[in-house]
């Protein structure tokens, strides 16, 4: 893995470094078997166009997950997450696939965030940051919050 | 119903527990899912050196399948048919917020319990109406020890 961060690393307004994501039909596949949430409206484009969502569209859960993956990968191994929240404001809709492994040119989603507050609760150095994903438009389609807690360097 | 007796029947109700084991290959599936690189997740040789001594799940992976079956748990159906009845047909997903108190191993049996935290209607500055709600489960893991929180956010709002 890479470096560990250490709570010192951090200063308000430190961005996390930003992960790509490119959402797939094969991939909101993969996810509705893995978490076993199997809402058509994920798969089915008429399912999904007759609730007005236009076509199958990614989940929001799915998107909850890759900021996960956004703040854990941030923290490293020795750091801990310890709240996250996200609110889904505007619907993603994944790239078809031109091959059996390559999704179709198209949209790239970017997870993002930065650090809004730095303190020392309980004896655990805490990090409080804003994340979000957004769309290939720069749009936040999901944005959130999440606190966590980072080795500091005037421990053992 | 009316929204009131929506609040009065469902507010406090607490669903059935359910019991999910947190399966090694269930977590390396959900990480392959995410395209989540993170060896914590599938590499156990990794893992045993880690401070978490063997392969831990994703922040958020509570065992599979993540809701049971069909889709969502009969607590919030049946909350769900209650709205609308009372007028508030169309749900939106408020967002979740999860907190994490203890992580996660593979092997791990998680008991969670889905309550219902409150429903409340409220009349926005423009003057529609919309429920909020919360269903707040919380999962325990065979030590006793409870491991996470995630707090699910509804938005019901008006319509034929």
């Amino acid at each position: 893995m890479a470096k560990q961060l250490y709570w010192e690393d951090v200063a308000d307004g430190s961005e996390l470094t930003p992960i790509p994501k490119i959402a797939t039909t094969q991939m909101l596949v993969k996810w509705a078997g893995a978490s076993g949430d199997l809402n058509p409206a994920h798969y089915e484009d008429t399912f999904a166009a007759a609730q007005g969502l236009n076509r199958a569209f990614v989940q929001g859960q799915l998107k909850r997950a890759w900021l996960v993956q956004l703040v854990t990968t941030w923290i490293g191994d020795e750091g801990t997450l310890k709240k996250l929240s996200c609110q889904f404001r505007a619907v993603d809709w994944p790239r078809f696939m031109a091959s059996l492994t390559d999704p179709k040119e198209g949209e790239t989603w970017w997870c993002k965030g930065n650090a809004t507050k730095k303190y020392v609760q309980d004896d655990e150095h805490l990090i409080d940051c804003d994340i979000w994903v957004e769309n290939g438009k720069g749009e936040k389609t999901t944005p959130g919050k999440a606190t966590v807690a980072l080795p500091s360097r005037g421990k053992s | 119903m009316e929204a009131e007796e929506v609040k009065q029947k469902f507010a406090g109700m607490v669903g059935e527990p359910i019991v999910n084991v947190v399966e090694k290959g269930s977590i390396k599936r959900y990480a392959y899912a995410v395209e989540d690189p993170n060896p914590l997740y599938y590499d156990e040789e990794y893992a045993a050196r880690s401070r978490y001594g063997t392969v831990i799940a994703p922040p958020g992976f509570f065992g599979w399948p993540a809701k049971p079956g069909p889709m969502l748990p009969k607590l919030m159906l049946d909350l769900l048919n209650g709205l609308k009845e009372a007028g508030y047909p169309n749900l939106l997903d408020g967002g979740i917020e999860l907190e994490f108190m203890v992580p996660i191993r593979a092997g791990d049996v998680l008991v969670s319990s889905p309550k219902i935290m409150d429903v409340n209607e409220r009349t926005t500055k423009a003057g529609t109406k919309m429920v909020f709600g919360t269903i707040e489960t919380t999962y325990i893991n065979q030590n006793g020890d409870t491991v996470a929180k995630a707090r699910q956010n509804l938005i019901c709002l008006p319509g034929a």
